[in-house]
C-alpha cells in the first residue's frame, strides 16, 4: 500500500527534509563547479564524507567523536526552537541564549571552581533568565519575541565578552584551558572517550543531549502540560477562554527553551573542547544553525537528532576541501540553502496531498466505471 | 564634537534608508526579516563595483555606478523571499532568517572566490577600496560630507510622497491592511507585495553600502553586518512604520551608536572609564526598552505576516 504510506504525516515530513538535502547539495555543488569546475565533485564528495576522508577505522571512530561533541550542543538549540515553535513562538534568542550559557557555564567552573554539573545548572539558569525576559516583555509589552530575541542576542554577547574578560588568559584573547584551571568541571567521560579512539572530549555529554530530545518529546506529545503549551500556541484565545493561564504559558516556555539552549553551551564548553573568545564580535552561529536542524528535522525533536548529526556533518566536512580552490563557509552556505528550502515544505506537502487525492480521485473513477461496465455485461 | 554628528548623521543615514526599505515591506504586508542578509549582499554588489571601475573614473560615474550596483543587488536577492512568501507562502520568519544566514555565508564565499582566484595565497574574504571611496567625501572644513547622506534624505522624502501622497503607495498600504478588501477592488495584492519586498531590497542593498564605507576603507565578509539590519527593524516599530518618525529615531539611534565610536574625544566620558562594551550594547538596550514602552499600543500593518490566498477571500 505505497499511497497510505505517504499519507503518513511522519514519511511526508521525512521525504520533504530530504528532498531539501539534495536539493541543497546539488545548489552547493552547482556554486563550487562556478567557482572552479576541475575540483568541485572531489569538494562536495569531501564535505559529505567528512570524518570518512580518513582511512583508518581508529582515526574515523576519532573524528565521528569530534562531529558527536558538536551535535550535542547544536540538537540542543534546534530543541529549544522547536519546543518554542510548537508554542507559536519563534525563539530565535536561542542564539543568545546559548551565548549566555556558555558565559556563566565557565565563569562558574573557572571563577568558583564549580563540579560540573553544578556549572550546566548555571549555564541553564543563564539562558532560563534571557527567555524569561522575552517571555515577559511578550506577555506584558506585547514585543514581538523575535525582535527581543534579536536585541538580546547582541545585549549578552557585549556581557559575556566582558565577563569572561576576567578568566581569560593573559596574552590571548582566550578563556583558560578547563583541563588545567579547572578540571572539576569536565563533564565525566565514563569511558566512552574509550570508544572513540581515547577521544577525551566524548563525554557523557552526548547521551544526556539525546535523553533530553526524548524528555522534550515526551513533555510535548504526552503530558497535560506539553498539551496546554501547544494549545496556547495554536489558539491563545481558545486557550485562555478553556481557563489555561496563557500569559503564564508564554513565559514558561520561553523559559524552558532558554534553558535547553544554555544547557546546550555547557555541554560543549564543559568538555574542553572549545574555549571563549573574549573578543568573539557577532553571535555565537550555533543557535541559528538550530534553526536550520529544527526546520530540517521536521520539527521533531527526534527528527533533530538525525538532522543536526547531518548538519554539524556537513559543517566540519567543508573544513576538509581544498583551501587553494574553496573556503570552509561552503558548508555554511549549503545550510543556508537547506533552511531556504525548508521555507517550502508547507508547499511540497501540499502538492503530494493534493497528489494523492487526485490519483485516488482517478482510482475511484476507474472502480466506479468498472462496476458499471460489470452491470452492463449481465 | 564634529566627528560625532558626523558618525551619527552615517548611521542615521544606514538605519533610515533600511528601516524604510523594512517600513514598505510590511506595509505590503510581508515581514522581511531578511534585510541584514539584503544588506550584505548590497554591500558586496556595491563594494565589488567599487573594485573594478576602471581607475580615473569620474566622481559622478562612480557614485552612480556604486549606488545602483548596491540597490540592483539588493532587489535581486530580495526576490528570494518574495518568491517563497508571496507565491508559495512559505513562513515568513523561516525565509527571512534564511536569507540573513544565506547573504553572509554567500557573500564570504563569493568574495573568497575571487580573492583567491586572482591570487591563490589570497584566502581572507576582503574587499579594499580605499580610492573610490573618496568620490563619495567631501570635507567641509574638519566635517567630512557623505554623498550617502543626501541620497538618504533624497529617499526618505521621495518614500513619504510615495506612500501618501501616490496612488501606487495608497495601494501599497492597503494590501498590508486588508488584502481581501484590497483584492475586491480590483488591485492585484500579490504584484503589490511583490513591488514592496523588492523595493525593500533595494533600500537595503543601499543601506549595506552606506555602512561599511562609513569610516573604513576595506570590509572583510565574513563579519556581516553586525546586526544592523535587526536594529533597523527596532528603528522601523519605535517609528511605528511611518518614515518621518523613522527618520527621527534612526537619529536617536544613530546618536548612541556613534557614541561607542567617538566617546574617547570627550573627557567627561573617557573618565568614566567604562569599557567599549557597554557603548556597544547601547543601542540594543534603548531599543528594548523603548519597544516595551511603545508596542502595546502598535501601528503594526494588520495582515503583515499572513500569506494571502486568493481562494480564502
Amino acid at each position: 500500500m505505497k499511497k497510505n504510506l505517504l499519507k503518513n504525516e511522519g514519511v511526508q515530513s521525512l521525504l520533504a527534509s530530504l528532498i531539501c538535502i539534495v536539493l541543497g547539495l546539488l545548489l552547493g555543488f552547482i556554486v563550487l563547479l562556478l567557482i572552479n569546475p576541475s575540483g568541485a565533485g572531489e569538494a562536495i564528495v569531501t564535505v559529505i564524507k567528512n570524518f570518512l576522508t580518513y582511512s583508518k577505522p581508529e582515526t574515523q571512530m576519532k573524528y565521528l567523536g569530534n562531529t558527536l561533541v558538536k551535535t550535542a550542543p547544536l540538537l540542543m538549540c534546534s530543541l529549544s526552537i522547536i519546543f518554542a515553535y510548537k508554542v507559536g513562538l519563534f525563539n530565535i534568542g536561542t542564539a543568545g541564549q546559548y551565548c549566555a550559557g556558555v558565559g556563566l557555564a565557565l565563569y562558574a567552573a573557572i571563577a568558583w571552581q564549580m563540579p560540573w554539573w553544578v556549572c550546566i545548572l548555571a549555564a541553564m539558569a543563564a539562558g532560563a533568565l534571557l527567555g524569561a525576559i522575552s517571555g515577559l516583555l511578550k506577555a506584558y509589552c506585547n514585543v514581538n519575541e523575535v525582535i527581543s530575541g534579536i536585541m538580546l542576542n547582541w545585549i549578552t554577547l557585549y556581557l559575556v565578552n566582558m565577563l569572561l574578560t576576567l578568566v581569560k588568559e593573559e596574552t590571548s584573547p582566550y578563556t583558560f584551558q578547563l583541563t588545567t584551571h579547572a578540571p572539576q568541571a569536565l563533564i565525566p567521560s565514563l569511558g566512552l572517550g574509550k570508544l572513540f579512539t581515547n577521544n577525551q572530549y566524548v563525554t557523557l555529554a552526548i547521551p544526556l543531549a539525546i535523553v533530553m530530545a526524548v524528555v522534550v518529546w515526551i513533555v510535548l506529545d504526552k503530558t497535560r502540560f506539553g498539551y496546554e503549551l501547544r494549545a496556547t500556541g495554536n489558539n491563545k484565545n481558545a486557550a485562555k477562554y478553556c481557563g489555561m493561564a496563557e500569559k503564564r504559558n508564554i513565559i514558561v516556555t520561553l523559559i524552558i527553551s532558554g534553558a535547553l539552549a544554555g544547557m546546550g553551551a555547557s555541554l560543549l564548553y564543559l568538555t574542553g573542547f572549545e574555549q571563549w573568545q573574549c573578543s568573539t564580535a557577532s553571535v555565537p552561529a550555533m543557535g541559528f544553525n538550530g534553526i536550520a536542524a529544527a526546520f530540517l528535522g521536521g520539527l521533531h525533536p527526534v527528527g533533530a537528532v538525525l538532522s543536526s548529526f547531518f548538519i554539524q556533518h556537513i559543517t566540519i566536512g567543508g573544513a576538509y576541501v581544498d583551501k587553494t580552490m574553496y573556503c570552509a563557509q561552503i558548508s555554511d552556505l549549503i545550510s543556508a540553502i537547506i533552511i531556504y528550502l525548508c521555507g517550502f515544505v508547507l508547499f511540497m506537502k501540499h502538492v503530494m496531498n493534493t497528489g494523492i487525492a487526485k490519483s485516488e480521485a482517478k482510482a475511484a473513477a476507474k472502480l466506479a466505471a468498472k462496476t458499471e461496465e460489470k452491470g452492463g455485461d449481465q | 564634537m564634529v566627528l560625532l554628528v558626523q558618525y551619527t548623521l552615517t548611521f542615521a543615514s544606514v538605519l533610515i534608508l533600511v528601516a524604510l526599505g523594512g517600513c514598505i515591506s510590511e506595509r505590503s504586508g510581508v515581514i522581511n526579516l531578511g534585510l541584514e542578509g539584503i544588506m550584505v549582499i548590497g554591500a558586496m554588489g556595491g563594494a565589488l563595483t567599487m573594485r573594478y571601475l576602471p581607475e580615473g573614473s569620474s566622481d559622478i560615474v562612480i557614485i552612480l555606478a556604486v549606488l545602483v550596483a548596491a540597490a540592483l543587488s539588493g532587489l535581486i536577492y530580495s526576490s528570494l523571499l518574495a518568491v517563497a512568501c508571496i507565491n508559495f507562502k512559505a513562513d515568513q520568519t523561516i525565509v527571512g532568517t534564511a536569507l540573513n544566514l544565506l547573504g553572509t555565508a554567500g557573500a564570504t564565499v563569493i568574495v573568497k572566490a575571487i580573492n583567491t582566484a586572482a591570487n591563490p595565497d589570497d584566502v581572507s574574504s576582503v574587499v579594499q577600496y580605499p580610492i573610490p571611496k573618496r568620490a563619495f567625501m567631501e570635507n567641509i572644513g574638519s566635517f567630512e560630507f557623505n554623498w550617502f547622506m543626501a541620497v538618504t534624505l533624497v529617499a526618505l522624502i521621495l518614500v513619504w510622497m510615495m506612500l501618501y501622497k501616490t496612488r501606487f503607495g495608497l495601494r501599497l498600504m492597503a494590501c498590508g491592511e486588508h488584502p481581501q478588501a484590497a483584492d475586491s477592488v480590483g488591485i492585484n495584492v500579490y504584484k503589490m507585495r511583490w513591488a514592496g519586498v523588492l523595493i525593500s531590497g533595494a533600500l537595503g542593498g543601499l543601506g549595506g553600502i552606506v555602512f561599511i564605507t562609513a569610516g573604513v576603507s576595506e570590509w572583510r565578509f565574513e563579519y556581516g553586518v553586525a546586526g544592523f539590519g535587526f536594529l533597523a527593524l527596532a528603528v522601523m516599530i519605535f517609528g511605528q512604520w511611518n518614515p518621518i518618525r523613522i527618520a527621527l529615531a534612526a537619529l536617536l539611534f544613530g546618536l548612541f551608536r556613534a557614541l561607542s565610536n567617538v566617546y574617547m574625544g570627550f573627557d567627561f566620558l573617557a573618565a568614566l572609564n567604562l569599557p567599549s562594551q557597554i557603548y556597544n550594547m547601547m543601542p540594543y538596550i534603548i531599543s528594548l526598552v523603548v519597544l516595551a514602552f511603545t508596542s502595546k499600543k502598535s501601528r503594526a500593518p494588520k495582515a503583515e505576516g499572513i500569506p494571502y490566498d486568493k481562494g480564502q477571500r
